[in-house]
């Protein structure tokens, strides 16, 4: 930091200490890395209950077709459309990419490196603003005439540029707004990222001793960063064709569909690892500090997300197999998609590895980043059944690729999110989560988890594709014993949902009435837990310099089985 | 392909009935193995891990790096059998793939396929075995072909992408609109099966459904063709729908109507 920046600095800090801020300043129109992603999580949180309402109301209506769903209402062809669109769209770019990236990002960053705040803090604010603004505008386009957009979350034009096709002439431009918003929101927020952690980390921290959650997020952001140009630009032409009159992709005007496939895939599959690298940092801190383990091969699990990170830009026409591409180019992408199994496989074998020889405590935290391994597993796994271009050729657009992905996204999001959440409470708010209600919520969350996707698989199987509002319409799908799965797939989520009142009820309780934590109750090394709790604005005391990696547990001939990373050697 | 490995797992629940079915199946079952084995070992590992060191009073853990090459080993080796997998893999796909997808055989016959919002058209090209002449057959939702001949398809859209799919063929490809695209079947079984679009395609994709029937021989196609010609068909792609109702274990609510489809499909045409 320049001198001047220094002096500027203080003079904040000063001027900050003479008078207590107003709840709008202190919580509204917050500066602080932390109020932002509260902010950010909290957000996200609404919007996957928005989310999970909308997969609530069309599973119910897949396993009971034509009924009228309880709290919902009756489901037809444009609301089931809308829903299924909108829950995509929601659980992708308004859950996942706020609460991991975002608010986990916001949130540690600066006190895992220990700098005071993020180094661009009034960007920082605009960008949860324009994200607002953007989840306000999807909110608003449920509402307009027309209903909301449903064309799917990929918007395959001609059906999403042309209102005479998709019958939501405001629902698909407001859908589409709220996209783009969303993209400018995390932008601003990404550059803030990569700057803070590459300029302001304390003292004696090198780029070796960075934690892997801070290093995930940084790679993560810079992938989104790099790949968002082309969806950008995709999205501008798309509303010009939608807006203006313009053809980029209407074939009758000159224009190809196929060119949107491309621009949408060419981000649409690094963002896949855009939210997976997140939840790998966050399960690497928890698996090693509830296993008092060193992290097993740091550079190696970095040098893989770099390799994942790279990898993922050329794989994106795997979508796109039996689209109508040259089928000579699949051969390409064949080979590149099944490459990437060997770093994500190299990172899941160094966890395994961590966990030997360890002294494993499962706690809740602990618990969910098991539960992320064990599912994801499978969700890899399957990855591969679908990158192999010749059976693609079956299971394009089926359900397969419906279970196989939400084993990817659910663990990733959802088993990331309460992970990291149930592993930081106590810093968030200095107080301890109640760990039976934590542990029933697990158990209640896991298994029908499983209930839900696994038998999505077998449908999948049977050739059921995506996107089909009644099943029973179709003579081969229409077999009782298929129905019978969807119906424990409903099942299954229902019983998933109704545990997570059991979170919220545990979230708000311990947040104003829970046991008060220590300092450092899980006993980890990094940076955060050396803060109180929660922490004040501008976090450290005094700021703190770095004498070693953050995984150094166990160390042999040291009494304590950690060894925090500010500690200086003698003490 | 299936003579080699045959777990019989797509077939329990869809018939195979086109002549690359049996390859497809093949490949499935043998990812299946592959990724089985490995994900059945690596489970296991986790789960041994798992009990095996669990925290125990005055038991310490390890201080291990994972950064010296004696250490490494232990994730590099398995992932060495991975990449050899992947190699294995992918030869097989590659062959499977140039086979469905990149070469076309030749033909007995031609059929074209046009989607639009929300049925298909079928063009069947006649006696002449031609597209485009006086005597083809059209047909909607009601596709007809012969068992054991070779066909080429022509897919086209009149308005915005759909998905020409026949699960018993193992068979899925977009159709796009202003383009003409190829591909070949060849049907193995006599019967009739679903035909679906399989690319959403707005608010009726849901109802876009169709049939293709399998005449066992030429004998039966051409009575078909005779019956459409002289407008006493009865559709094939009707009768298979018309199953009734699917029974449910149990309800939730009541419904006053069929089916919320039945009511959009009345109200838009």
């Amino acid at each position: 930091m320049g001198q001047q920046a220094e002096a500027i600095l203080h003079e904040t800090e000063a001027h900050d200490a003479h008078h207590e801020m107003s709840f709008w300043d202190k919580y509204i129109f917050s500066v602080d890395h932390k109020i932002i992603g509260f902010q950010y999580m909290f957000t996200g949180l609404i919007m996957a209950a928005i989310g999970g309402y909308f997969a609530y109301a069309f599973r119910m209506q897949l396993a009971w077709p034509g009924e009228e769903v309880p709290f919902y209402g009756l489901v037809d062809a444009a609301k089931y459309n809308m829903l299924v669109t909108n829950h995509g769209t929601i659980m992708i770019f308004w859950v996942a990419m706020p609460v991991l990236i975002a608010a986990f990002g916001n949130w540690l960053i600066p006190l895992m490196i220990g700098c005071d705040d993020m180094v661009f803090p009034r960007l920082n604010r605009l960008s949860y603003q324009i994200f607002l603004v953007s989840a306000l505008v999807l909110i608003l386009s449920f509402f307009v005439t027309g209903g909301g957009f449903g064309g799917a979350w990929t918007s395959y034009p001609p059906l999403s540029a042309v209102a005479a096709y998709n019958l939501t002439n405001w629902g698909a431009s407001l859908w589409l707004l709220a996209v783009f918003l969303e993209i400018v929101a995390f932008l601003l927020g990404g550059i803030n990222f990569v700057t803070t952690t590459m300029n302001a980390r304390a003292p004696g921290m090198g780029m070796m001793d960075i934690p892997i959650v801070v290093w995930m997020i940084n790679i993560a952001v810079i992938l989104f960063m790099a790949s968002v140009g082309p969806l950008v630009a995709g999205a501008v032409m798309l509303f010009f064709d939608q807006r203006l009159g313009t053809s980029f992709f209407i074939p009758s005007g000159g224009g190809d569909p196929l060119l949107w496939e491309h621009l949408f895939w060419f981000f649409g599959h690094p963002e896949v690892y855009v939210v997976l690298l997140p939840t790998m940092g966050i399960v690497a801190e928890i698996i090693t500090v509830f296993s008092r383990k060193k992290l097993f091969g740091y550079r190696t699990i970095l040098y893989t997300a770099f390799g994942t990170g790279g990898l993922s830009f050329i794989v994106w026409a795997h979508h796109q197999f039996v689209a109508g591409i040259d089928p000579r180019m699949a051969n390409v992408f064949v080979v590149t998609t099944i490459l990437i199994s060997i770093p994500i496989a190299e990172m899941l074998f160094s966890f395994i590895a961590t966990l030997y020889g360890g002294s494993i405590e499962f706690s809740t935290p602990m618990l969910w980043a098991l539960g992320f391994l064990v599912s994801f597993l499978i969700g890899g796994v399957t990855g591969i059944y679908l990158g192999a271009s010749a059976l693609d050729v079956y299971f394009h657009d089926s359900y397969f690729v419906i279970a196989h992905f939400h084993y990817t996204f659910f663990p990733i999001t959802i088993i990331g999110m309460f992970a990291a959440i149930t592993y930081w409470f106590p810093k968030m708010f200095g107080r301890m989560m109640d760990e039976t209600l934590n542990k029933i919520h697990f158990w209640g969350t896991f298994i029908p988890f499983n209930g839900l996707f696994l038998p999505l698989f077998l449908v999948g199987m049977a050739g059921q594709h995506r996107r089909i509002a009644d099943f029973t319409q179709y003579p081969d799908l229409a077999s009782p014993d298929l129905q019978s799965i969807r119906i424990f797939a409903t099942v299954s989520l229902v019983i998933l949902l109704l545990f997570q009142f059991v979170f919220i009820y545990n979230f708000f309780n311990s947040m104003f009435k829970g046991k008060k934590a220590p300092l450092n109750p899980w006993k980890a090394n990094t940076l955060e837990w050396t803060v109180s709790s929660p922490p004040p604005h501008g976090n450290f005391a005094e700021l703190p310099t770095i004498y070693r990696g953050p995984y150094e547990y166990s160390v042999p001939g040291r009494e304590e089985d950690y060894w925090p990373q500010h500690l200086a050697p003698n003490q | 392909m299936n003579e080699y490995l045959d777990l019989g797992l797509i077939t329990s629940f869809v018939p195979a009935a086109s002549s690359f079915a049996g390859d497809i199946d093949f490949l499935f079952d043998l990812i299946t193995i592959i990724v089985g084995f490995w994900f059945v070992i690596t489970l296991a590992t986790l789960f041994y891990f798992m009990i095996r060191f669990r925290r125990r009073e005055g038991v310490k853990a390890l201080y291990i790096s994972g950064e010296k090459h004696s250490e490494k080993v232990w994730t590099h080796y398995p992932h060495y059998g991975v990449i050899a997998f992947d190699v294995f893999l992918i030869g097989f796909v590659i062959v499977v793939w140039v086979n469905v997808k990149q070469t076309l055989p030749a033909n007995e016959d031609t059929i074209r396929a046009i989607g639009q919002q929300w049925s298909w058209s079928f063009v069947h090209t006649g006696a002449d075995g031609k597209l485009d002449t006086e005597d083809d057959v059209n047909t909607v939702n009601d596709l007809h072909v012969i068992k054991d001949n070779t066909y080429h398809f022509e897919l086209q859209s009149r308005d915005v992408l759909h998905n020409f799919a026949i699960p018993a063929f193992r068979l899925r490809q977009d159709t796009i609109p202003g383009r003409t695209i190829r591909g070949w079947f060849k049907p193995t079984i006599s019967g009739t099966f679903d035909l679906q679009c399989a690319e959403i395609c707005g608010r009726g994709h849901s109802m876009m459904f169709a049939a293709i029937t399998v005449h066992p021989d030429r004998k039966s196609y051409d009575e078909t063709m005779d019956a459409i010609r002289a407008g006493t068909y009865e559709s094939h792609f009707e009768k298979k729908r018309q199953l009734g109702p699917v029974p449910l274990p149990f309800t939730v609510s009541k419904s006053e109507t069929d089916s919320p489809y039945a009511i959009e499909l009345a109200q838009s045409f």
